[in-house]
This record gives structure tokens, sequence and C-alpha cells, in this order.
């Protein structure tokens, strides 16, 4: 217990003082990216690793968060700031339709239901034209030209998600979230609303979900339908995040965001310049191997299974 | 006015009518037993009365107010616990989890649940498996956790579905206890009991069904003499019993 705050101390000290002693954009970039998507991926872990009511379409939540504060400031002439509070509320409502609509149904629903929102989604932002200027896009002018304040602002934003959900999962909704996912009949028969609460952890993980697109809004200050409600780039590299990490534990999907945004980057740029330009072409393939590893030889992720990681490391170092 | 009475219950599956204008009723602090042959709409019986399932026809009074067509949980808070026959343990929580979670129904903080069920784990003789995950438990702890966790919901009326089924000898008794133990509280019970030895000794009434029909209802004696009860058991337990 000790052990653990200590360890948090630490970790707490090194990210509050990242952006000061690496200076370098690129890092403090990856850094910013990496933090949204410990919101997004801690967000689908509640909904999915711990309540088990897995969704394929979370960039629907995303998307929509970062198209109303984009909308709200172009149209409206609102701070996409207000527009991170906004997102986050009208991405709920959309959960509060979702869930409406699919939590009356059990088994493989919810997650078909979900990837065929996202793509609908998608096509809304295509083809609402009016609205959302469809392919073109929407172009804000960034608050700041420093990426410093991007970062605290990601950095709180991850902290709050991560503190929110750990303090949920002690709680009564905590409990009824996974009692309802280790068996639905039981909980049912013991007095838990399943339906209600369903729908209350999906109302939590769009509205995380949804800052998270508002801040993306913010912070690129562009997007346009094919990124911010693409069922690759979103949709699974959430699941991902999520799965890589480890489901149902706090901490799984943050290490999740970093470990799959540095997978990413390094493919993208192919291992920063070094290698052939094609590896760029191949990262789709490389996530896809990663994913079959991940559940062949840990299937409750890097912090489900570290203790495990632990041993073998050791291991390997003691037989060579 | 009895605890609860069940009114011409009929549950159809397609063209098979599994519980067929079964009618009776619990007094309060009464432990009744449900009897009959295999496939006979006992498990039906229950999954009616906390509305698991839509009934076809036919009432259930509870407190003398009808709960048809109540979703589960609400029958849950309104008084009503239940074991499932084939046991459903919330695998991956521990024990304890697994009562928290329950005693919720009651309670709001979580200091009042951990508490109630801590209560409940020495109650029912659990507490050395309280940290243990409710999968790893052998199947007379899974019965027990079954018990556990619905007596958490503090229950007026517990229904128990052959909790004393695959349970050797030395724990079959201490069922008998923990159930005695359980109507001692105040909690009336409705069992569905394979086994004669438990049901004959803890039941103050019995009704017995057969495809879904009443076929008699009395003390245990009577039931036991009765020619149609003996008929339907013929080479089964009862023979044996
Ligand atoms: N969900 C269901 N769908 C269709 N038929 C069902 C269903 N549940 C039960 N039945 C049928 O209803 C009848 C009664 O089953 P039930 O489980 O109530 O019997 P039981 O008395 O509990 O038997 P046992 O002693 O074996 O537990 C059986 O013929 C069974 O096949
Ligand atoms: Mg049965």
């Amino acid at each position: 217990m000790k052990k653990n705050i200590l360890a948090f101390v630490i970790l707490g000290i090194i990210f509050l003082i990242f952006p000061f002693v690496i200076r370098s954009d690129y890092y403090q970039h990856l850094v910013i990216i990496a933090l949204m998507w410990v919101v997004i991926g801690s967000s689908w872990n509640l909904l999915a690793g711990y309540t088990g009511q897995v969704s394929f379409g979370h960039a629907m939540f995303f998307g929509v968060g970062a198209y109303t504060a984009g909308i709200l400031a172009t149209k409206l002439g609102i701070s996409p700031w207000w527009g991170m509070m906004f997102g986050g509320l009208v991405s709920m409502l959309i959960g509060l339709f979702v869930g409406w609509v699919c939590f009356r149904l059990r088994g493989p629903y919810f997650a078909l239901a979900t990837l065929a929102g996202g793509e609908i989604f998608r096509l809304i932002a295509t083809n609402w034209e009016s609205l959302t200027d469809g392919m073109v896009g929407i172009l804000i002018i960034q608050t700041f030209r420093s990426k410093v304040p991007y970062y605290y602002i990601a950095l709180a934003l991850a902290f709050f998600c991560i503190y929110a959900i750990h303090l949920i999962m002690k709680s009564k909704w905590g409990y009824y979230f996974v009692s309802i996912r280790e068996d639905q009949d039981a909980a049912e028969s013991l007095g838990i609303n399943t339906t209600l609460y369903k729908n209350v952890s999906l109302l939590v993980s769009s509205f995380f979900t949804g800052m998270a697109g508002a801040f993306y809004m913010n912070y690129m200050a562009f997007i346009d339908p094919q990124v911010v409600f693409s069922l690759h780039y979103i949709s699974i590299m959430a699941i991902l995040v999520g799965i890589v990490g480890g489901v149902a534990t706090i901490m799984g999907p943050a290490v999740g965001a970093f470990v799959m945004v540095g997978v990413q980057e390094t493919f993208r740029s192919a291992f920063f310049g070094i290698a052939p330009k094609w590896i760029s072409q191949a990262h789709a393939l490389v996530f896809g191997l990663l994913v079959i590893f991940v559940i062949m030889f840990l299937a409750n992720g890097i912090v489900g299974d570290w203790q495990k990681i632990k041993r073998n490391v050791f291991r390997i170092r003691a037989s060579s | 006015m009895a605890l609860l009475e069940v009114k011409n219950l009929t549950k159809a599956f397609g063209g098979l009518k599994a519980v067929n204008e079964v009618s009776f009723k619990v007094e309060n602090g009464q432990i009744l037993g449900l009897i009959g042959p295999n496939g006979s709409g006992k498990t039906t019986t229950f999954n009616c009365i906390n509305q698991f399932y839509p009934i076809t026809s036919g009432d259930i009074l509870f407190k003398g107010k009808s709960i048809k067509g109540l979703k589960t949980h609400k029958i849950c808070h309104l008084g009503i616990g239940r074991t499932f026959q084939v046991v459903k343990p919330l695998s991956r929580m521990t024990v304890l989890e697994n009562i928290t979670a329950s005693a919720f129904c009651r309670v709001k903080t979580i200091k009042d649940a951990r508490d109630k069920a801590y209560e409940v784990l020495e109650f029912c003789k659990l507490l050395k498996d309280k940290d243990k995950l409710a999968k790893s438990l052998p199947i007379g702890g899974r019965k027990r956790l079954e018990i556990a966790r619905a007596l958490a919901t503090k229950p007026d009326l517990l229904l128990l579905d052959e909790t004393a089924a695959g349970l050797n000898p030395s724990e079959l008794d201490e069922a008998i206890e923990l159930i005695r133990k359980i109507r001692d509280n105040g909690v009336t019970i409705l069992i569905v009991e394979h086994i004669m030895k438990v049901i004959m000794t803890i039941s103050d009434r019995i009704h017995a069904i057969n495809f879904g029909q009443t076929i008699a209802e009395g003390s245990p004696q009577e039931v036991a003499n009765n020619p149609a009860v003996i008929e339907a058991y013929l080479g089964e337990e009862y023979a044996q019993g």
C-alpha cells in the first residue's frame, strides 16, 4: 500500500514537470495524444471491462463531442473550451438514446448496434453539410500557440477521469456494474435494476469520451468525419487500448494508451525514419499481431498480468 | 393473510404447460415444501413468482398485493429473495463482494453494505472463504453463497431451489441447520428439494405437483402417504427415502 502511494507520487511529479524537462513539441504532442487516449480507453473500459457491455463504436461519442465543440465555436461563437462541457453532455444524450434502444436486448446486440451507430454518425457528419460542412471539416483557431497549456488540460482530464472511475468502482455503482457483467440474471434477482445501471455506465462512459473528443477539437483545431468518427482510428483503437493495458483494471487503459500511441507512432513514422517507408503502411497489420499476442500470452493485459510478466522476465534473466 | 398467495398460476412454453392452474399459500413464518418429480414445474413456479418469466395466466399476491408484471429487481426490493437451482455465482468477484453487491438492496453506503455482508457471512459460516473468488468455491460453498446472497437482500420470503442437491451427508445436516436458523430469524421459506430427508424434516406443510398440476397438499405425513404422490414418485427417490 505504502509502495503504491509512493509510486503514484513519483509518477505524479514526473507528469507535472514533464513539459519543462522535455521541450520538444513532437514528444509533447505524443504525450498529449496519449493522455487523451487514457480518457477514451478508461471510459471504454468502464462500460466494456467493468460492466461487460462491449462497445465497437466509441468513435460515435468521441466524434459527437468533437463536433459539438466545433459547431458551437464556428456557428455560435461559443468558446470551444465551453464546448468541452457541452461535448460531454451532448455525447451523453447520444448515449442515453443508444442505451434506451439497445439495453432492452441482450447478447451481441449492443456491440452490433454501437458498431452501426458509429458508422451512422460518420455518414450524418459527412452529409449534413449545412451543419457540419461535410467532408470539408471544421477548422477553428487554436487558443494557445504553445503545447504546454494543452498538455496540462489533457493531464487534468485524464486524472479526473481515472479518479472518477476509481471512486465509482468503489461505490454501489461499481459493485452493480461488475455484478451485471458477471451474471445479469443473478444481478436482477438480487435487486439490481440491470437496465438502469447499464445505462448509468454508458452515460458516464459517453460523457468522458465526448469530453475527450471536444478536447481533440480544441487541440488539433481541425476535424473531419473520416478522422473523428473513424472505426479504425477511434473505435478499434479504444478497444485495443483497453485490452492491451488490461480490461477491468483502473490503470490498465492508462498503460494501454501510452503503449498503443507509442506503437502507432513508431510504425506511422516508420521507426522514426530509420526503417523503409512501406513499414508505415503495415501498421494495421502490426495492430492485429499485437492483439493476437496479447490475447494469447497476456489475456488480462499488461496491468492485469503484471505479476506474470515480472515472473517471466525474472526467469529469462535468471536463466541467461 | 398469507404472505404469498399463488392463484391459478399457469405458465406455458409454446404448447407445453409447465405450470397448470397451480394454487397455494405460504403463511408467515412457515416453511412450505414444494415437491414433484423432475420436470414437474417447480423451478418454473419460482421463476414465475419472482417474475423472471412473465406468467401466462393467474395471479401472485405478496403481502396481499399483486406482483404480476413487476420487474424482477423490484420483486427483490419488495422482499422476495431467491436462489438458483443451477447456481449463478458472480464468478470473478470474491464471496465478500458477491454478498456486498446484494446488500446494497437495502442500504446506501459501502460501509453499511460491508457490515451487512459480514453479518451474513458469519451467519452462513462463509467467513473463512470471504476473499476467495466465487468461481473457486466447491459446490457446497456455492450453494451456501446462493443462500447468503439472497439473505443479504433482507427478504421476508426466501425461495430455495434445491440448495441441498449435490451435498455430502455432513454438508446436508449443516444445510438443514442453516435453513432452520433462517426461519427462526423470521424469514418465511418456500423450498424445493428432491432429498426427502431434508424436505420431510423441515417443512411445515408440503405442496406436491406433477406435470405442472397440484396432486396433493398437507402435512409431510399426509403427503408422504398420499397415493397420488406415491405413484408420481414410484421408482424415484421416495422409494429409497
Ligand atoms: N425456458 C424454458 N423454455 C421451454 N421449456 C421450459 C423452460 N423452462 C422449463 N421448461 C420445461 O418446463 C417443464 C418444467 O421444468 P422445471 O424446470 O420447472 O421442472 P422442475 O420441477 O424444476 O424439475 P427438476 O426437478 O428437474 O429441477 C419441463 O418440461 C421443462 O423442459
Ligand atoms: Mg428445478
